[in-house]
């Protein structure tokens, strides 16, 4: 029993292991195909005319030359050598001087079908031997055959052609050769002459669509044998040193989340914000109708950047350079001398210049060579002039991710039509944003008055309340909303109501100490009044006192009186016995 | 006979179709590429041959090249397909692919083929 266990331990290995694969270092590619293309295995490349078939390819041959040690063999059936020299240069391929190295051999065959006269039987051993030779003189790991459905045009019998091309992809598998097979799509299936039955390991499909005349480039992966891969639809882009497949999501949501915080450069808004700003990486949307401030937001956000001395980008899809610094001056902002500082980079173009993805790029190309603290975007939506919303947000999640990779805060303003309901069309992009802000317009009483909320702040504590939004010669201020009974007063009304408070808080302390005056001049007369009562009585007591001495002595004479005739005449007793005592 | 008006006229025509009731003296450069010993080869070689010597006798130059041997020589060619027979001179260069078996096809290809005037 025991043994038996062991050995079925035996048979299955312990972690399983996926097939070997060969990395493009085509940029996003290896990502999405978690390490690039089936090592040793023919991979079909289709798509229509211009889709950036022969360029991937070559990118893949360049790269595993030049990154892997890996030479290659480019056979093309479309292009010269030389057309393919002069074409890659633009992107920074030198293919001469790699050939020159041995690191490449570039093949061109060329089949003209006027001058060919078939006769009989015959089989493509010249095709295999070509490729045989170049493969052997330089040692090459990966091929490149590109269109190879030009031997469908070039030679009449199809029949042939198609068991060649079956012994062709057997021939590459057998040598252990990784390789590109492009082919043109056709109507309803992936290539015009069905290769896909013959290359069954994997299929990539370019694509290069036009909506809203602003073209897009797309690259998915139909079918990868043995592997595990992203299924969605990726935007690609052919820059200036080759292409860039841009996730749609950075598969793992891991960037830090810094816990520092930075300054919105509005100490009132900063308040709002338990007082301390927003989180250092994390991502602000500005939401608000035309004429809200948004942009004010904005400048005095990149004005608190500069002045930490801290870099910050601004890309402005809007205004020119120029008419930003210019604008900003009217609000107290100088952003020309962070400008000159170099702390502050402006890039300002038309969102419709190009796609979205050109747009990511290039942003991502700047963020790399200037590598700021700060991004300003403004505005958003304008962006999703020239995509539809559903299309708009995989891109901006990707801008997202690509910034808070970076630690970098972001800072987006994006306009909502005038009335309606606030996060209605940014419903896909709010749910990204860590800190959401909205800025409305107040008409009322023949006036218009400006209003900040803050709709959510992930991770901190939060005003609930609405601020009236203040743009003034000296930046941007709140000011708390005032309600009145019940009344929610702003603009003039709470200006006026709060100079009427103000005003009657004077009336009222006039007339206290009026009262308090008078109190003490009434005091002061009682006072008066008690003291001459006092001396009234006073004087009155001692009145009284001289009064009752008098009495007291005139009843002394008298009782003297009363008693001398008595004993003048010695009364009734007859004797004069008290004669003494009264002398 | 001389129903032309000038002599001079009347010789050179005389003199063109003299020519042209001659047996043709261009010269041809062959190139028949082939790889080993394999059928179509074989089949090819013994057709291109024959072909050769019935209506090219002692104005053509052949050389047949096996790519097996000299395999540097297949791009330079413009191979794809084997056998290939390059006409390489007189001009304009023609290619003719698979086995030769089909001698009318080759005629065509080396512009041999008689057309009905």
């Amino acid at each position: 029993m025991a043994k038996r266990q062991q050995k079925r331990n035996e048979l299955v290995p312990l972690t399983v292991r996926g097939i070997r694969k060969a990395p493009t270092g085509v940029e996003g590619f290896d990502q999405i195909t978690s390490g690039g293309l089936p090592q040793g295995r023919p991979t079909l490349v289709c798509g229509s005319a211009g889709c950036g078939k022969t360029l991937l390819a070559m990118e893949f041959l360049v790269r595993g030359a030049t990154l892997f040690d890996e030479p290659g063999v480019f056979m093309s059936f479309e292009e010269s050598s030389q057309e393919l020299v002069e074409n890659v240069r633009s992107m920074g391929f030198d293919l001469s001087d790699l050939e020159a190295k041995k690191k490449i051999v570039l093949d061109f065959v060329r089949i003209e079908r006027e001058e060919v006269e078939e006769t009989g039987e015959y089989d493509l051993e010249g095709l295999f031997i070509r490729l045989g030779f170049a493969v052997q003189s330089i040692g090459a790991k990966r091929v490149v055959l590109d269109t190879i459905e030009a031997l469908f045009a070039g030679l009449p019998n199809e029949m042939i052609v198609r068991a060649e091309l079956r012994r062709l992809f057997r021939w590459l598998k057998e040598n252990g050769l990784t390789a590109i097979i492009t082919g043109e799509q056709g109507t309803g299936t992936l290539t015009r002459h069905g290769l896909e039955e013959y290359v069954a390991d994997c299929v990539i499909l370019l694509d290069h669509r036009v909506s809203e005349q602003v073209t897009t480039r797309r690259l998915r992966i139909v079918k990868y044998r043995g592997s595990s891969h992203g299924t969605n639809e990726y935007p690609f882009l052919i820059g200036d040193s080759g292409i860039s497949v841009l996730p749609i999501t950075s598969l793992r949501l891991e960037h830090k989340a810094p816990t520092d915080r930075v300054s919105s450069g509005i100490a009132s808004l900063d308040e709002m914000f338990s007082g301390e700003g927003f989180y250092r990486g994390s991502s602000i949307l500005l939401l608000g109708s035309p004429g809200t401030g948004k942009s004010s937001v904005a400048a005095s956000f990149v004005d608190a950047t500069c002045r930490r001395g801290e870099r910050c980008l601004l890309v402005a899809y809007e205004e020119s350079s120029d008419q930003i610094v210019r604008n900003m001056h009217s609000i107290g902002i100088d952003l020309g001398q962070w400008i000159d500082q170099g702390l502050l980079r402006v890039h300002a173009t038309r969102p419709t210049l190009y796609g979205l993805e050109m747009h990511l790029w290039r942003l991502r190309c700047l963020v790399e060579s200037f590598n700021p603290a700060v991004v300003v975007i403004d505005p958003l939506s304008n962006l999703s002039l020239s995509m539809p919303a559903w299309e708009l947000k995989p891109t901006l999640m990707q801008l997202v991710d690509l910034l808070k990779s970076r630690g970098i805060t972001a800072l987006f303003t994006s306009l909502v039509s005038e009335g309606a309901f606030m996060e209605e069309p940014h419903i896909g992009i709010s749910s990204l944003m860590d800190t959401l802000i909205s800025l409305r317009n107040i008409e009322a009483d023949r006036e218009r008055n400006r209003i900040l909320s803050v709709i959510k702040s992930r991770g901190m504590t939060h005003s609930n309340q609405a601020r009236e939004f203040i743009l003034s010669n000296n930046g941007v201020y709140l000011v708390d909303i005032r309600v009145v009974e019940e009344k929610v007063l702003i603009g003039t009304a709470r200006a006026s109501y709060e100079a009427g408070e103000r005003a009657s808080v004077g009336l009222r302390r006039q007339r206290a100490e009026r009262q308090a005056r008078r109190t003490a001049r009434k005091r002061k007369a009682i006072e008066t009044r008690i003291a001459a009562f006092e001396a009234e009585l006073e004087a009155e007591a001692e009145l009284e006192t001289d009064e009752a001495d008098f009495l007291a002595a005139q009843e002394v004479a008298r009782e003297q009186t009363q008693r001398l005739p008595g004993q003048l005449r010695m009364g009734d007793t007859g004797e004069l016995l008290d004669q003494k005592k009264i002398t | 006979m001389n129903h032309y008006p000038d002599k001079s006229l009347a010789e050179s025509a005389a003199a063109f179709e003299k020519a042209a009731a001659r047996p043709p003296t261009t010269h041809y450069v062959l190139r028949l590429f082939v790889a080993g010993t394999t059928r179509n080869s074989v089949c090819a070689i013994t057709n291109l041959k024959r072909i050769c010597e019935q209506h090219l006798a002692n104005r053509y130059q052949l050389e047949i090249i096996d790519i097996y041997q000299q395999p540097e020589l297949a791009r330079e060619a413009q191979l794809t397909a084997v056998p290939t027979l390059i006409k390489q001179l007189p001009l304009p260069i023609r290619r003719i692919i698979g086995d030769l078996s089909s001698e009318e096809h080759v005629l065509a290809g080396l512009n041999l083929l008689k057309r009905a005037l």
